[in-house]
């Protein structure tokens, strides 16, 4: 094993969850996609860590920082998704695509 | 050996049950799927030494996919997958931006010359993250948890039912709500 190998599965995640980011319509499928993503870097944080540089944590708190990431992420989208549900109705991207307005 | 096989095993699980996130049609499959992914790439973690970060995303994500697959059958239109649909918008620009993407990251991946290994792993990482997070990096530490409780504050404010301005209006000098109850409900 290698870091190339482990950075090659990172950015395979990470590529999948951009397709699902980029292609559902359902804002829960879209998140989704952001926690795939999110799941890349992890593999890719642990492989630094264990490959560049083990002898200090840096790698982990990384890591810590990207868990906590897809915590508040899932907490704020399903938020979000029940006030715009709640609000209009909307579950979906193309559906509230006058927001951007 | 064997180490070489469990990488292959799980970096395989993890992109294959990734990709059938996007790929099956019942939304509990879907979510385990994820949950699948997570798991297999907790498993890459542990591999790599790091056993005490590998338990925990475990932990996190069997709670958070359990919590995402009741959502998924609240708010999406076919929970069952009975009935196959499209949810989907510009598959192929999608793919084409995302098999892109990995591209241009594997080019940079084989071609960067990565830095050597500094150091050797500690006789016990979580000891050391431990340390870290209560000695260097307690300013992460520190920023994650505002993080987290600004999280609850905002998660609360947007899936409340009613909100300030729903009971006291605009006019910020009301000094008492104008409950459509008085006392609220129940009383």
């Amino acid at each position: 094993m290698s870091l190339e190998l482990f950075l090659l599965l990172g950015a395979g995640l990470f590529a999948i969850g951009l397709y699902g980011a980029l292609s559902q319509q359902s804002i829960v499928m879209l998140m989704m996609g952001l926690e795939l993503m999110l799941n890349g870097i992890t593999v890719a944080a642990a492989a630094f860590w264990y490959y560049v540089a083990p002898s200090n944590a840096d790698g982990q708190v990384l890591i810590i920082v990207v868990i906590t990431a897809m915590a508040v992420e899932m907490a704020v989208g399903f938020a979000v998704v029940t006030a715009i549900f709640r609000a209009r109705d909307v579950d979906m991207t193309d559906m509230a695509a006058d927001l951007k307005e | 050996m064997v180490t070489v096989a469990l990488f292959w095993l799980f970096a395989v699980g993890a992109l294959v049950s990734g990709f059938l996130v996007f790929r099956l049609n019942s939304m509990a499959r879907v979510t385990f799927a994820l949950l699948a992914s997570f798991v297999f790439v907790a498993a890459e973690v542990v591999l790599l030494g790091l056993a005490y970060l590998g338990v925990v995303i475990v932990l996190m994500m069997v709670m958070e996919m359990v919590i995402m697959a009741v959502f998924m059958v609240m708010y999406m239109m076919n929970p069952a997958g009975l009935m196959p649909m499209a949810m989907e918008h510009n598959k192929t620009g999608a793919a084409a931006i995302s098999v892109g993407t990995f591209v241009v990251l594997a080019v940079g991946i084989v071609l960067v010359d990565w830095p050597q290994r500094a150091g050797m792993p500690p006789p016990d990482p979580t000891v050391a993250l431990g340390e870290a997070l209560m000695g260097p990096h307690m300013l992460t530490m520190m920023t994650l948890g505002v993080a987290l409780f600004a999280t609850i504050v905002a998660t609360v404010v947007l899936a409340t039912h009613r909100g300030r301005y729903d009971r006291w209006g605009d006019d910020l000098r009301v000094v008492r709500a104008d409950e459509p109850v008085c006392g609220g409900i129940g009383r």
